[in-house]
């Protein structure tokens, strides 16, 4: 087994006792990345030499029986909207090419804290606004299992990188399933946490009342190892919550026993790709051998919930991305007349237009004579939404659906229509909008090999037991065993 | 034509936390530029807002203070605007539920009180501060981000003003409430008390009211009276030449004490408030509120309204003693003490204001404790020295801040009311001027102002007056 | 709700962006459609439901009035496309 190829809990064991050294480790992904990144793009930025150095530095601590981190050495890459310290931060936009922020991220204060390693930033699309990373303003990632189709997004590229062993972890964000639904695509396991679970300090806000910081990890165990790391309060964001983080690996193998699985009949009509619902099937029917109780439950204003988002996580986004102007920081455009002119061009310079036209989107709904009709009315709405999940809780333990309703699709499929492609997350959205965690986990391939993602929802902070109902699945099943096979993929050496 | 003006206040104080509203920078005022700022008030990327919690009840303090309704459920929205001083382009501040709404404040004018009603107090954020150089042609401007994000108190009155006189009391009052609560240090040259005015014109005994014209940049109380003026004087020309009042915003000019347009109504600005999704409400219970408000000392136009009745003191000395809590405070001081009201009233609105005035003193850091004018006062009464004296006194304690027994003892000061000692020095000066006596025994009634002068004088001022002057009668009467 | 060129021209105006005759078109028909999908919402009677912002149930977080460090003048301008001495510098704004 070529040493990118375990999972984080047992390369640490690895590391720690000394079995593996964090150099060669770092040095053979640094070597694999080169041969395969060109291929699937994953990577905007490659943090070669500080990720050597603190190699280095780690394993002299293990040498001198030093006391080093809960993830000591392991790689990990992390999306380009979160901060990182003197490393260019881009969000994947031209406006912020040379953004080198001056402080971390809360996630990756505690990554560093616990000694894992970074490796580089990943792709996405720009200020995370889309679902296949096409919309990046500098590359567009492909999926590791056919380089024709989309990883999915926005975290496309800290998926793909998982999925090709171009790390063992990774973190992204979740505004509307942008970690759920690449790791379906990409056949990894995707984590959103509830909002208010992972500090968002750092985190570069497309839509403040949904976004989430997420994981990317190769099956559930690394799932809860990654979580552990990154979940609990932090005093620089009001909304994370003071909430005691659970120890997530202690009782993960409970099994499902007597635990009671909603499915909601909206998430599997018309629209559902036939071999995600076959998968589905098979999945229930695995949960029912394993002692679960399925029962149909109905979540009524699941229809309305892509008409929320869209006004919703716009007219934040709208707000959040005024501060681009070229003033204090990022790009500002070579020539204009006057403020206001400076101000146009450099925005129109430095924004995509998926981003413009969420910008738009987000003022129009909050322009004067349109924020009751558009704005006040959709928080509504989402309250039903959210009383919808409340009710269904009430019946059941968890609800298990389709992450994403096809497998795949093909890159420049979706990119001409906008609408089309925002129905893409129509099973994602929901979640971020009560503000419930969800996990994606492979539960199946399509006809073409494409993979496909299951995604168990629960009550808010429970994700100990969404870990634990993934994990029964996932202990009887090897769908997350399957690798892509690259069609470019270099003579192996063992 | 006769109009009446119709004017309404909007009033901004920075409150006087030690850290900015959302981020722990510093507020001080007048350090290096961009010195005083962080990624948060820079409003750089991923960066999130947490509370200030005495800015927070700060603006409570004040909000009770201005006799709202404190809502139970507040929250914070997002005001969008572009303006290089404004690091995020949007503004946290408070629109769908402000933190007070419904208030009033009394205001006295010509001894009528009138109450003026406040339609909101809320919290919100300052913006940085714009620089435009002098030199000629320049195509920049500067920015300074150190006041980005400094705590805000907007207060919002109704157009319940008439004119100046109302207008410069509303602002005085609230200036002093603001100051009685501590909320703000009320510095106008600082900018930390800024006044914008709308102002409209109707006929006198309309009813509706007339398009109204806001005024910005108006940097002192005097600069506010005056653009009212000014825009009451154009106003009523225009309406006189049988032209409509536009409702626009014109800035101050205050070298030509002249107003011009800043913007139209068609032009104003769309600001998208919407609740701000990186701040939770607040919730104000019944038992934090009354934490806060047992922290309101008594507001100035109410202890005016107590000293006027309880000490027996005139209007006008009122009117000096509240100007200052901390003189109102220490006079209260003083009165716990020794119940002497109107003495305490004219040391502290005569003598401790001119020495404040002459030595330049920091009013709140007074020299003297109410204490040691309590006990001059008691001196003064117990015939140990004359008032003369004591002012001497008085004016070496501000000095020194040294007890008036201690400086008394020092110099010797003490009166003398030994009757033996007093004779000896009248029969002395009775024999050293036998013309005097003549005089008054002729009937020259004066004559005695003289001797009893000569004896003090003889006395260096110690021999007390009331006794001088009955054994002098006494011994010439003899 | 229809949305026409006016309308694309005021909220590019509020955007701070800048667009050609041709892409004023293209968002014209993508936002109109876009708009009219939303306008499902109105099937919908919300009279009696409460509007919701935030997705967890909590309120009154604070911190203390605390000084904690600032940027020095460095870091502040590190990023910033331009500056004069301790300012940012800005084309000049016309009040």
């Amino acid at each position: 087994m070529r040493l990118f190829e375990y999972t984080a809990l047992q390369i640490k064991e690895k590391i720690i006792s000394g079995e593996i050294l964090p150099v060669d480790l770092v040095k053979q992904f640094i070597e694999h990345i080169k041969i395969i990144d060109p291929h699937v793009q994953a990577y905007l930025n490659l943090h070669e030499e500080d990720a050597l150095q603190k190699a280095a530095q780690i394993q002299k601590r293990i040498e001198n029986a030093e006391k080093v981190g809960y993830l000591a050495g392991v790689p990990i890459a992390i999306k380009d909207n979160i901060c990182t310290k003197g490393l260019t931060t881009t969000c994947a936009s031209k406006i912020l090419r040379n953004f080198i922020p001056p402080y971390d991220a809360c996630v990756v204060k505690r990554l560093k804290e616990e000694d894992a390693i970074i490796l580089g930033k990943t792709n996405l699309d720009e200020f995370a606004m889309g679902s296949s990373t096409e919309n990046s303003g500098y590359k567009i990632t492909r999926n590791p299992w056919n380089l024709e189709y989309v990883p999915g997004g926005s975290s496309g590229g800290s998926a793909a990188a998982v999925a090709a062993n171009l790390s063992i972890m990774a973190l992204g964000s979740d505004t509307g399933g942008s970690v759920r639904q690449p790791a379906a695509l990409c056949g990894v396991v995707g984590v959103k946490p509830t909002y208010g679970r992972v500090s968002r300090f750092g985190l570069i806000a497309f839509g403040s009342s949904l976004d989430q910081i997420g994981t990317f990890t190769r099956d559930v165990k690394d799932a809860a190892v990654l979580l552990q790391v990154i979940a609990g309060h932090d005093i620089h964001d009001s909304t994370s919550m003071p909430v005691p983080v659970p120890d997530y690996l202690r009782e993960i193998d409970s099994g499902v026993r007597g635990l009671r699985i909603g499915i909601p009949k909206e998430y599997f009509a018309a629209g559902l790709n036939e071999d995600v619902h076959n998968a589905l099937k098979d999945a229930l029917r695995k949960y029912e051998q394993l002692g679960a109780k399925v029962v149909d439950i109905s979540l009524p204003h699941t229809e309305y919930a892509v008409a929320v988002y869209y006004i919703v996580a716009n007219a934040e986004a709208s707000s959040n991305l005024a501060r681009y102007d070229g003033v204090r920081y990022g790009y500002r455009t070579s020539k204009s007349n006057g403020i206001v002119d400076m101000y146009c061009r450099t925005r129109s310079e430095g924004f995509g237009n998926e981003v413009k036209r969420r910008i738009m989107l987000g003022n129009y709904a909050l322009s004067s004579g349109y924020y009751d009709a558009y704005y006040l009315k959709a928080s509504r709405v989402r309250n039903l939404i959210k009383g919808d999940f409340d009710v269904a809780f009430q019946k059941v333990d968890c609800i298990v659906c389709p992450t994403s309703p096809v497998p795949g699709f093909k890159i420049g499929e979706r990119a001409k229509n906008p609408l089309e492609m925002y129905l893409s997350d129509i099973y994602t959205i929901p979640a971020n909008l009560a503000g419930i965690p969800g996990i994606s986990l492979p539960c199946g391939f399509s006809k073409e090999g494409l993979p496909i993602g299951m995604q168990i929802l629960g009550r808010h902070f429970e994700e100990e037991k969404l870990l634990q109902i993934a994990y029964a699945f996932e202990r009887e099943t090897d769908f997350h065993r399957k690798k892509p096979v690259l069609k470019f993929s270099p003579t192996q050496k063992e | 034509m006769e109009y009446e003006v119709v004017v309404g206040l909007e009033t901004h104080a920075e409150l006087a936390t030690v850290s900015k509203l959302f981020c722990g920078c510093s507020t001080k005022f007048g350090s290096e530029p961009n010195t005083q700022v962080c990624p948060v008030c820079l409003g750089m990327p991923g960066v999130l807002p947490v509370m200030n919690k005495k800015a927070f009840e700060y603006a409570l303090k004040a909000a009770i203070a201005l006799n709202c309704k404190i809502r139970e459920y507040t929250n914070f929205d997002r005001k969008s605007y572009y303006y290089p001083d404004l690091p995020k382009n949007y503004q946290i501040s408070q629109n769908y539920h402000n933190l007070g709404v419904d208030g009033s404040m009394d205001i006295c004018v010509h001894d009528r009180v009138n109450r003026i009603r406040i339609h909101n107090v809320h919290l919100e954020e300052e913006a940085g501060k714009l620089i435009h150089p002098e030199e000629a042609g320049a195509d920049y401007s500067l920015v300074d981000f150190n006041r980005a994000g400094v705590p805000l108190l907007e207060i919002v009155s109704y157009p319940d003003m008439r004119n100046v006189d109302e207008v410069e009391s509303y602002m005085q009052t609230l200036r002093k409430i603001l100051l009685y609560t501590e909320v703000s240090d009320c510095k106008m040259q600082e900018g930390s008390l800024r006044f914008e005015a709308s102002i409209s014109l109707r006929k006198k005994g309309s009813e509706k009211l007339g398009n109204r014209v806001e005024i910005k940049n108006l940097n002192s109380m005097k600069s506010v009276l005056k653009a009212i003026e000014y825009e009451t004087k154009r106003q009523a020309d225009s309406l006189d030449r049988g032209e409509t009042i536009d409702r626009e915003t014109r800035l101050w000019d205050e070298v030509n004490e002249k107003s011009a347009r800043m913007r139209s109504k068609e032009e104003a600005q769309d600001y998208r408030y919407f609740p701000e999704p990186d701040l939770l409400p607040v919730v104000i219970d019944a038992k934090w509120l009354d934490e806060v408000k047992v922290t309101i000392p008594e507001l100035p136009l109410a202890r005016k309204q107590r000293f006027m009745e309880v000490f027996k003191l005139s209007d006008y000395d009122t009117s000096l003693l509240i100007e200052e809590k901390i003189l109102a405070d220490f006079f209260e001081g003083c009165i716990k003490i020794v119940d002497r009201p109107k003495a305490f009233c004219n040391w502290i609105t005569n003598d401790l204001l001119r020495e404040v005035n002459d030595r330049k003193l920091d009013i709140h850091h007074l020299p003297i404790r109410p204490k040691q004018l309590a006990a001059l006062v008691e001196i003064i009464e117990k015939g140990t020295i004359s008032s003369t004296i004591a002012k001497e006194v008085f004016s070496e304690m501000i000095q020194t801040g040294k007890d008036p027994q201690a400086i008394i003892e020092e110099k010797k000061l003490a009166q003398i009311s030994d009757e033996g000692f007093i004779e000896a020095v009248i029969v002395k000066v009775i024999s050293g001027n036998p013309a005097v006596i003549e005089d008054y025994k002729k009937g020259k009634k004066n004559a005695l102002t003289f001797l009893v002068g000569q004896v003090m004088k003889e006395t260096k001022g110690k021999a007390n007056p009331k006794m001088v002057n009955e054994l002098v009668q006494k011994k010439i009467d003899a | 709700m229809k949305i026409g060129k006016k309308d694309i021209e005021y909220i590019a105006h509020l955007s701070r962006i800048e667009l050609s005759e041709t892409e004023k078109e293209t968002f014209v028909s993508q936002l109109s459609d876009i708009i009219s999908y939303i306008e499902k919402l109105n099937r919908l009677n919300t009279e009696s439901v409460k509007p919701m912002s935030c997705a967890i149930n909590a309120t009154n977080v604070f911190r203390e009035d605390i000084l904690t460090s600032s940027l020095s003048l460095e870091e502040a301008q590190l990023n910033a496309p331009a500056a004069n001495g301790v300012f940012f510098k800005v084309p000049k704004v016309i009040e």
